[in-house]
């Protein structure tokens, strides 16, 4: 019940993030979602593609540093509330958010959320039992 | 397991006694003084200034004696001012640059050519190179004496050797793979630098035929070493040789990797510190002076090499008796004095060597900021990364500026970059930018 994301490394410096979409852009590779940590030195891009497996060959080939992890993902439905009941469970439990962010896909009315946790296991485990809908990467 | 089966090459020379060595040098020693004394007036007038003549050099305990030859007098010279040989005798002519823009000319007679492919070919036997062997050239082919000195010892050897040159990365590969090379010679980065990109070239190590390699031209740590031989599957051994003496093979490193057999029949090392230049005892560090001894075309009388090392007598496990040099701390020339300490470009490169995380590549930017000397290390992270977390990578930073920290008592800013956006060198990789003024 993971979903999988890639994420690259990327110094501070003009015409990275360009170089990284016109990548995978000119392969027709598409962006599902896309999010970016940046700190005053380097950042980190971290995205879903249509075709991860793809993206991650044509990266790498490129030169970029990619690696492939593993988030939760979880949907609720798009109303005020329903993603501080989501993290409620988690922090409640004691687990830590390393990260989380949200996207919205077209012909859905629900938001969906992406979150790296310090304990993967657990976490899945709470969520499922409060009922909370899991994304698999089908659905994405 | 290592598939190196090395052998001494000469061991009637190499594995001589102590007096036996010092009769032999001294014998040259005095054929060569009285040579550059009545063939090259740079030398005729330093030994007239010290009011020596050719007579007053019986032995080796004589050569303190003798003036040191320094680079700057080499330019001085330029180009053909320090042949002891009349310039119709001399059948190779190689030259280095250095970072004042003239260049350092030598030129060899045949019989310094002979001698070179000699000690290259004890040099490489000491990498098992045999007459089955082959050798792949990846060393720059040209006025820089990288490449034609390992192809003369393969040669000599009676190896198959590859003059295959420096560049073009995907043709070294399907050469090395094609062919069946069973040693490459190249600098040491540029050999890491080959071996990572196999896997990028689609192509799997287990295809290769590689057992050992001969590296050198520029300094390298046991680290590089390590990651070297895991990279290629291969013994990576360090072999040592400047221009003005002679290329590759002046020594080299045996199987036990601990310490390079100096050719003593043909150069006589010296270790001396460099500010007093007063001579120092086997186990000090200091730097390291040769005086070459069978050369005809260029001898040259104490030069300072300008490289850092200590050197050991007594015989090696390896049976052979000759003085051994360690590996060069770091060239004097690229000694870095930040804040009034002396820092290395290996020392730095030794601690980041130490951390996960972060690959070989990198450059060292020194600045002066308010008068204050400011050091920024740029590092490329490993390939292999999962860049995810802000905190790992942020924490890699942190153990590298540690590791620096700890090697050079200076604290340096750290950069961590994309992986290959540090050029690569194909000769000597150049990691040192000054930029004070
Ligand atoms: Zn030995």
């Amino acid at each position: 019940m993971l979903v999988k994301q890639l994420s690259v490394f990327m110094e501070n410096r003009p015409g990275r993030l360009y170089k990284l979409t016109h990548a995978l852009g000119k392969e027709g590779i598409d962006f599902v979602t896309l999010s970016i940590a940046d700190t005053k030195d380097f950042g980190i891009v971290r995205f879903i593609a249509r075709d991860n497996e793809r993206a991650y060959e044509i990266l790498k080939n490129e030169g970029f540093t990619v690696g492939i992890t593993e988030l939760i993902g979880v949907e609720v439905d798009d109303k005020p509330n329903a993603l501080a009941e989501v993290i409620a469970l988690i922090e409640a439990a004691n687990i830590n958010i390393e990260y989380l962010y949200s996207f919205v896909l077209t012909n859905h009315n629900s938001a969906k959320i992406l979150m790296r946790v310090e304990d993967t296991d657990r976490a899945l485990k709470i969520l499922t039992e409060k009922g909370i809908k899991l994304l698999s990467e089908k659905i994405l | 397991m290592s598939k190196v089966k090395d052998y001494i090459y000469r061991p009637e020379i190499e594995c001589l006694s102590r007096s036996e060595f010092e009769n032999l040098q001294s014998e040259r020693l005095r054929k060569t003084v009285e040579l550059v004394y009545n063939n090259c007036k740079p030398y005729r007038a330093k030994m007239d200034a010290c009011k020596l003549k050719p007579s007053d050099i019986r032995s080796v305990a004589d050569l303190q004696k003798l003036p040191f030859t320094v680079k700057h007098d080499l330019r001085e010279a330029y180009p053909f001012g320090f042949y002891s040989a009349p310039a119709r005798d001399i059948v190779e002519v190689h030259a280095s640059s250095g970072t004042t823009g003239k260049l350092t000319v030598v030129g060899y007679t045949q019989n310094d050519v002979d001698v070179w492919a000699e000690v290259a070919a004890r040099s490489l036997a000491m990498a098992g190179v045999t007459k089955d062997s082959l050798v792949h050239v990846a060393y720059g082919y040209g006025l820089f004496t990288g490449g034609l000195g390992a192809h003369y010892g393969a040669q000599q050897i009676g190896a198959s050797t590859v003059p295959a040159s420096a560049g073009n990365t995907i043709r070294q590969l399907t050469l090395l793979r094609d062919f069946g090379a069973t040693h490459l010679c190249c600098t040491p980065s540029y050999a890491i630098f080959l071996g990572t990109e196999i896997e990028k070239a689609g192509m799997n190590i287990e295809d290769f035929s590689l057992i050992g390699g001969a590296f050198g031209a520029e300094p390298w740590t046991y680290q590089m070493r390590d990651e070297l031989e895991r990279l290629l599957h291969i013994d990576a051994l360090d072999i040592y040789g400047l221009s003005e003496i002679s290329g590759p093979g002046v020594a080299m490193e045996c199987m036990q990797k601990h310490g390079s057999h100096v050719q003593e029949d043909h150069f006589i090392p010296e270790i001396i510190d460099p500010d007093t230049l007063e001579p120092l005892p086997y186990g000090s560090e200091g730097e390291l002076v040769f005086t070459t001894i069978t050369k005809t075309g260029q001898p040259l009388i104490r030069y300072r090499t300008r490289d850092l090392c200590t050197l050991t007598a007594g015989k090696c496990a390896c049976g052979r008796t000759t003085v051994k040099m360690s590996k060069v701390k770091g060239r004097s020339d690229d000694m870095l004095i930040i804040r009034g300490v002396n820092v290395f470009p290996s020392q730095i490169e030794a601690a980041i060597m130490n951390v996960a995380g972060v690959s070989p590549h990198y450059m060292i930017y020194v600045d002066r900021i308010n008068n204050l000397d400011v050091i920024e290390i740029d590092i490329e992270l490993a390939g292999n990364l999962t860049p995810d977390r802000v905190s790992d990578i942020e924490s890699i930073k942190k153990k590298v500026e540690t590791e620096i920290n700890s090697y050079i008592g200076l604290s340096a800013k750290i950069k961590l970059c994309e992986s290959g956006s540090i050029r690569r060198s194909e000769g000597k990789a150049v990691r040192v930018v000054d930029r004070r003024e």
